[in-house]
């Protein structure tokens, strides 16, 4: 879709894959459609989204008073709202009012998707005039040791799940020594219920280049890549023209001064396994994606067998926020060992669904209850599972739990990528436990056995409980099972099945026929 | 010794030198940096499960039976992938980690078929040993879930069946064919439970796959399995010992039920291959049980005559009668022989001395007279020591790797996995060769440079590529100050300078772009090693040892002789080509290669040997041909060689055999020279004898009898019987004598005997008190004749030229599956891949004579005419055609001329003017052949009468 240049109003309608998928294009055609009929002079800007999916298509007004949104908005509602005097704010039952002031953003600590939605996604311009490359100037005078420093000092955790602190990676690599050193974006986000990665890339992708051109700086790497999924051809074909903007801006490439890196997008096939960091790498090198094992870490031995530093989208995308406000500002918010902020994705069955970045430490029953609206069905909510496929399933009960690492690791749950899927009292647990294993059974690379052969016997187990097949001899097979995918497997997707499986079994026994689950062995070590 | 598999350490051995010391399981362990905690357990006799783990591979971690327990550390890591630190403390065996692996071997038989007692790996199957270990009892999983077992075999293979039933997806035969063989065949194919390892393509048979057996010889359980194992059970007894194919000299482990040959599997102590093989030495060896095998002496009067089935005795005499009446005819010089370089040194030192001490003459050459003399010649004059400078080993530490008028992975390709793994390391390749052989580009290797010169014109470009290195100043002046002959130097520097050796000026002679010669030699003389390794596209030309010398030059002048990584290399054709040259086998030459006009040495003979020897050089290959047709050589004894096949100008072979009153031929089978032949005296394979044979890298391996010689006589017990009849007395009980005579006259071999062979596994000579553990590499202080020795290597091109009649160029070679003439090769099942021998044509020479692929063409030179099958072929440049001599009913050396070289008259083969058109007859040539193998190969045996 065209962004016009003119000096009439200006208009925002998102060309996120989100609102794309309800129609946020034919919704942008049909105004541009009335404006012509009408002969009015508008500018209409497609954006990012500003992640509020119960809203989309969202379309917002730039006015004295502030962007006014309305929404969703559906092709038969556009001519009402001119009719309505919509370019002036006037009232439409789908007047939302001033966006920055619903409360769903309101609430939010939007530090690393401050700009998405706001800007225009592909205008470097605009981006600049969102406080853009304000990280990198300062990072450029700092200087690489200084930069890690400032990693350290905001406490910032790897976004993709394993929640390893950031600066210490970003340390190994700079002080490993090789002719080669590589970055690589893992945007292989391939959790259920999670969107944030493919969000940032379609609405601000700028950032992420920034965030990783001063990784690269930092650790000394000359090379870079995002590997995104297949599924996200929006987001590819976004980065891709942000990549080729930096260049010409001399951000990227042989033009910079700085400092000799560029940038590549590397496409996925399909493998969720790809989202593990060492298959990731496989994969880039051409190869099969299989899990490697390690050591050696790829922060020593990774592309190519070159020391690489692989990060997730969201931390590269927090980079520039803690360059450019220090260090100790991003570690100001936040929880224990959980600092900075989290952009969560609420998912499921809930009525608000959406991005939700806000700090570590609110409640998992606060994101659900108050800021999700409860579920969508209206009916009571049973489960919510936390950290896509392979995190646990909480009860109700469990709820008041606060969004921390630690905290979740201490209930054998996860915070993982930040997706939170709730179900509403129709869920089956056990049904649920088996998609797991199903779940690792489709998408194991097949390398270790545990999770190879241990996923589908899963599969196989549960159904024998379900059909209450020597019930309580299978019951002590999963369990035993899990132990063995747990401790034997190669990699997080064998060796967390047992959070969605055993949590499932732990808090809704009554789901597999039973009052209580025959927890002979501790399953921890 | 009694069947036992080779101990493995789970991953590969580690060289620092830095020692760390770790506990396991309360032992104190010493290990060197690098080594895994797995490797480190088992040099400490401890054992930990394993599946996936090899000492052949690096480790992958995937079976995750090796877990233990680390202090400090979280889980339960993978013992195969995690490398020793000083003060770790592991524990092996505790309550959890017992748990956890039967946890994982549950997992495994839950989709593994239970029929151990019939499978074919029962006994020698590593998963069945792991079940038992970790103590599994119960499968609770049960048999209705989702398994493999009903996935179809492949028995594609002529050798080994691929049941994917029993394939617990180790990946093992995946990364084997990856890492040490380098073929990248094998894949996983799908994912999760449906993971499986896959061949592409239809079959195994149709796949990139090389048979090397390396999956083989990988896999743990029965999945990939030898025909002959399923056939006939596993094996109960070992014997080590060498291969009686190519110039690498690789070891195997003959597997064996009493004297039936279960199978040959390659030794991982064997120091030339490192338990790799190919195709040849792994599996083809079936010929040695083949029918057309003659196990009985035969005479005849006339060549039309059938042969006579006789005794040994009697087949002694008749022949020994027959030398006799000719040397009393004709003189001293009217016989000789020829020795074999598929035969042992010691066969070959008993059969010369037959020679120099009992016929009184020198007449003795050897086959290596057509293909590595001038690597002989070339090196002894620059270095001063006729063989390679360096051990296979040398390659790894390579920088920059130089093939010319080699082709490794087909010729030597144990070698070639080596190189490769070397390249995609990161050393850089540069290729000189006409066709663009597989290294040029293949998986995970690609030339930096690949230089597809015309035939004929090595020296041009070596010369050419001198004037580069000697004009840009890329010479290394230190090492050529220090290390060579100045005035030598000089006189060479000036020489590769003149304009006429510019890149410039020859390259339309050469055929490639002068830019193209220059950034070659810059990327050889900026290495900090670089190594050439050659073949016989170096060696069998008009100036095949100005070409030694060339490259010798070059090696000289960039300092790249002397130490690891370098040199020299000769990949010398057969399996003991070396050791032929080495044992005397040269008119001109004693042991050691000292010439048999030195006094001194002719002395130490004489006085031990009790005869006075003759000081004139005897006769060569082609000059005992030509003195027969004059009337002057009368009676030849030909072991282990088929000079009517392999040797230039068949006809002028045959025409020199013919008028000839005697030829004995002493060989496996009734060659195409047995076809000349009034005696013939069965031969005995590798696998019926003791003795030793020495590889291209000097290495004295030691081939050991794994069976009764078929035909009652090791070979050299044959020379030994034969020269008793013509009244000599050459008295061995056994090969081992033969050798401690050899180390008593050769100052080389000085320090070699079977027990120093059976106690280091295998020695490179020179050994002696100055290296009583051998020589890996020569040269390392200085070289061998004092200075280095530059020589000039004026390009001189060869007669045979393109014309109007002959205007495309022919030239030959060997591919993979097939040996040689290909005696051994033909008669297994290699014939699968290479059933007959074919030419191949550039796209453009075939459309331009209206030929398409498959097409009869008649190939047509000077010398003869033949007619074979075209294969349309890129590979090839424009106006150059090749074709391989596996095949006598080809007779491809039908149409090769009889140029040779100027120093050593080694044939060039490699170069012959030839045309070709479409044709639907064979050749006069060949129907005359095929009606005198009629007539000359018959076997009257009592009351029958049988051909071939």
């Amino acid at each position: 879709m065209m962004n016009e240049t003119g000096s009439g109003v200006r208009i925002f309608v998102s060309q996120d894959s989100s609102a794309l998928s309800v129609g946020a294009d034919e919704v942008a055609d049909a105004i541009h459609r009335q404006a012509q009929q009408r002969q009015i002079n508008i500018t209409l800007i497609r954006n990012g989204s500003r992640g509020l999916f119960w809203l989309e298509p969202l379309i917002e007004i730039e006015t004295q008073k502030g962007r006014i949104a309305y929404g969703p908005v559906s092709v038969k509602d556009v001519a009402s709202l001119f009719d309505a005097g919509f370019l002036q704010g006037g009232a439409h039952p789908l007047h939302l009012g001033v966006t920055e002031e619903i409360p769903w953003l309101k609430r939010q600590q939007r530090l690393t998707f401050a700009r998405t939605g706001v800007i225009d996604p592909l205008s470097l311009e605009d981006y600049c005039a969102h406080q853009g490359l304000k990280g990198l100037e300062r990072a450029y005078q700092l200087g690489p040791k200084a930069i890690v420093d400032s990693i350290l000092d905001s406490g910032l955790r790897g976004r993709g799940g394993a929640g390893f602190p950031a600066g210490l990676k970003w340390r190994t690599v700079q002080e490993a020594q090789a002719d080669h050193k590589y970055i690589v974006c893992n945007a292989d986000e391939g959790d259920s219920g999670t969107f944030a990665d493919r969000l940032l890339m379609e609405g601000d992708p700028f950032v992420l280049i920034e965030g990783m051109i001063i990784a690269a700086y930092a650790v000394g790497a000359s090379r870079g890549f995002i590997y995104i999924r297949s599924e996200y051809p929006q987001a590819i074909e976004v980065m891709r023209k942000a990549i080729e903007i930096a260049r010409a801006n001399n951000l990227l490439g042989s033009g910079n001064r700085h400092f000799d890196f560029d940038l590549e997008i590397r496409v996925g096939a399909g493998a969720y396994i790809c989202g593990e960091e060492t298959a990731l790498l496989e994969s880039l090198e051409g190869r099969r994606g299989q899990v490697r094992a390690k050591p050696p870490l790829p922060a020593l031995k990774g592309l190519f067998g070159q020391p690489t530093l692989v990060n997730n989208v969201l931390t590269f995308a927090a980079v520039p926020w803690i360059l450019a406000h220090g260090g100790k500002a991003y570690a100001d918010y936040g929880m224990g060992k959980s600092r900075g902020t989290m952009p969560f994705q609420l998912a499921g069955n809930l009525r608000c669904t959406g991005l939700f970045e806000t700090a570590f430490g609110m409640s998992l029953r606060e994101i659900v209850i108050d800021v999700g609206g409860g579920t969508a069905s209206g009916r009571a909510v049973r489960a919510v599972q936390v950290g896509g496929p392979l995190g646990a399933y909480l009860p109700e009960t469990m709820l008041d739990v606060p969004l921390d690492y630690e905290a979740m690791l201490a209930i054998k749950a996860m915070l993982g990528h930040g997706g939170i899927v709730v179900f509403d009292d129709t869920v089956d647990l056990a049904q649920q436990a088996r998609f797991a294993f199903e779940f690792c059974a489709l998408e194991s690379c097949g390398k270790c056995t545990p999770c190879r052969i241990g996923s589908r016997r899963g599969v196989e187990t549960i159904d024998k409980i379900v059909k209450d097949i020597d019930r309580v001899a299978n019951i002590e097979l999963i369990t035993d099972l899990c132990t063995t995918m747990t401790d034997g497997s190669l990699c997080a997707l064998g060796g967390l099945t047992h959070l969605p499986v055993m949590s499932a079994l732990t808090h809704f026994p009554q789901d597999f026929g039973i009052a209580n689950p025959s927890h002979s062995r501790d399953q921890e070590h | 010794m009694t069947f036992a598999r080779d101990r493995d350490f789970g991953t590969p051995a580690r060289s620092s030198t830095k020692m760390i010391s770790l506990t396991i399981d309360g032992k104190k362990v010493d290990v060197a940096e690098g080594a895994s905690v797995m490797a480190a357990a088992y040099q400490a006799g401890l054992t930990i499960p394993k599946l996936c783990a090899t000492d052949m591979l690096e480790a992958f971690g995937s079976c995750r039976l090796c877990l233990v327990e680390i202090d400090g550390r979280r889980g339960t890591p993978a013992s195969c992938t995690t490398l020793v630190e000083q003060d770790m403390v592991v524990h092996t065996q505790n309550e959890r980690l017992m748990r956890l692996r039967k946890g994982v071997m549950e997992l495994y038989i839950s989709d593994h078929p239970l029929d151990c007692l019939t499978c074919s790996a029962n006994g020698d199957c590593e998963l069945q040993d792991m079940a038992g270990v970790v103590g599994l009892r119960d499968v609770r999983y049960g048999q209705e879930g989702a398994k493999h077992r009903q996935e179809p075999k492949d028995e594609s293979n002529p050798y080994f069946t691929f049941d994917s039933s029993k394939c617990i997806v180790c990946s093992r035969c995946v990364r084997a064919c990856e890492d040490v063989q380098g073929s990248f065949a094998l894949t996983i194919e799908g994912r999760g439970l449906s993971s499986k390892v896959s061949a592409g393509g239809l079959d195994f048979l149709s796949s990139e796959c090389v048979s090397c057996g390396a999956c083989v010889q990988a896999c743990p359980t029965a999945t990939l399995n030898e025909k002959s194992v399923i056939e006939f059970g596993t094996p109960t007894h070992v014997i080590e010992t060498t291969c009686a194919y190519c110039g690498v000299g690789c070891n195997f482990r003959a597997e064996t039920q009493g004297e039936r040959i279960i199978r040959m599997v390659p030794a991982k102590n064997g120091k030339a291959n490192e338990g790799h093989s190919c195709v040849k030495g792994r599996f083809a060896w079936g010929y040695a049980q083949h029918p057309d095998r003659i196990i009985s002496p035969m005479i005849r009067d006339k060549i039309t005559d059938p042969w006579r089935e006789v005794n040994w005795s009697e087949a002694f005499s008749f022949a020994a009668t027959r030398f006799k009446d000719i040397q009393s005819r004709y003189g001293r010089e009217s016989i000789g022989a020829i020795t074999s370089s598929r035969c042992t040194n010691e066969e070959v030192f008993v059969l010369q001395k037959l020679v120099r001490a009992g016929f009184g003459n020198n007449n003795v050459d050897t086959c290596a007279r057509v293909c590595h003399s001038p690597t002989g010649y070339g090196l002894k004059q620059t270095f001063g020591t006729s063989a390679g400078t360096q051990d296979f080993k040398s390659v790894e530490k390579a920088d920059v790797i130089f093939v010319i008028g080699a082709n490794p992975t087909d010729g030597h390709p144990v070698f070639a996995s080596r190189l490769k793994k070397r390249l995609r390391q990161g050393a850089q390749l540069i290729v000189a060769d006409p066709r663009r052989i597989d290294l040029v580009k293949s998986p995970h290797v690609q030339a930096a440079h690949h230089l597809p010169l015309k035939p004929g014109t090595n020296v041009a470009l070596i010369n050419a590529l001198a004037h580069v290195i000697v004009s840009e100043g890329l010479i290394d002046q230190d090492y050529i100050h220090e290390r060579c002959d100045l005035q030598a130097f000089d006189a060479w520097a000036r020489f590769v300078l003149e304009p006429q050796n510019s890149p410039e000026a020859l390259a339309s002679q050469i055929g490639v772009a002068a830019e193209e010669i220059k950034a070659a030699a810059r990327l050889y003389a900026s290495a900090n090693n670089a190594a050439i390794y050659y073949g016989l596209g170096v060696t069998e030309h008009s100036q095949g040892s100005t070409m030694v010398m060339g490259m010798a030059n070059l090696a000289m002048a960039t300092g790249n002789v002397g130490r690891e990584g370098v040199g020299i290399n000769p990949l010398r054709g057969q399996n003991n080509v070396q050791g032929s040259c080495d044992m005397g086998s040269f008119p001109h030459e004693f042991s050691g290669y000292r010439h048999v006009s030195d006094d001194a040495a002719r002395q130490m003979f004489e006085s031990l040997w009790g005869k006075t020897l003759s000081k004139e050089p005897g006769l060569r290959i082609p000059n005992m041909l030509d003195e027969a047709l004059d009337g002057a050589f009368k009676g030849l004894y030909v072991q282990g060689e088929d000079i009517a096949q392999s040797d230039p100008n068949t006809k002028h072979v045959t025409a020199g055999l013919s008028a000839m009153e005697c030829v004995i031929v002493h060989d496996l089978f009734l060659n195409e020279t047995a076809k000349y032949a009034h005696v013939f005296f069965p031969g005995s394979s590798f696998l019926e004898k003791d003795g030793t044979f020495t590889n291209a890298e000097r290495r004295i391996n030691r081939v050991r009898k794994v069976m009764a010689p078929r035909a009652g006589l090791a070979d050299w017990e044959v020379v030994i019987g034969f020269a008793k009849a013509l009244g000599i007395d050459l008295h061995y009980d056994h090969p081992s004598q033969i050798m401690d005579e050899i180390a008593h006259l050769t100052p080389t071999f000085a320090g070699v005997s079977y027990q120093k062979l059976d106690e280091t596994g295998s020695v490179q000579w020179p050994c002696n008190d100055h290296a009583p553990e051998g020589t890996p590499i020569m040269h390392e202080k200085q070289f061998v004749r004092g200075k280095g020795r530059f020589m000039i290597t004026e390009f001189i091109p060869t007669d045979e030229k393109v014309g109007p009649r002959f205007p495309l160029l022919l030239t030959t070679g060997r591919i993979l599956s097939q040996y040689n003439v290909g005696a051994q090769t033909r008669r297994t099942a290699n014939n699968i891949w290479h059933d007959e021998d074919v030419l191949e044509i550039h796209p453009h020479d075939a459309e331009f004579r209206g030929i398409v692929e498959g097409d009869h063409v008649a190939l047509m030179s000077r010398a003869g005419e033949i007619s074979l099958r075209a294969v349309i072929s890129e590979r090839m440049q424009p106006g150059v055609v090749y074709t391989t001599f596996h095949h006598p009913v080809t007779g491809a050396n039908v149409i090769t001329t009889d140029f040779s070289d100027w120093a050593t008259n080694c044939p060039e083969y490699k170069v012959t003017a030839v045309q070709v058109r479409r044709t639907n007859h064979l050749s006069d040539w060949q129907i005359e052949d095929r009606e005198s193998a009629r007539t000359h190969r018959q076997i009257k045996k009592a009351g029958m009468n049988a051909a071939e």
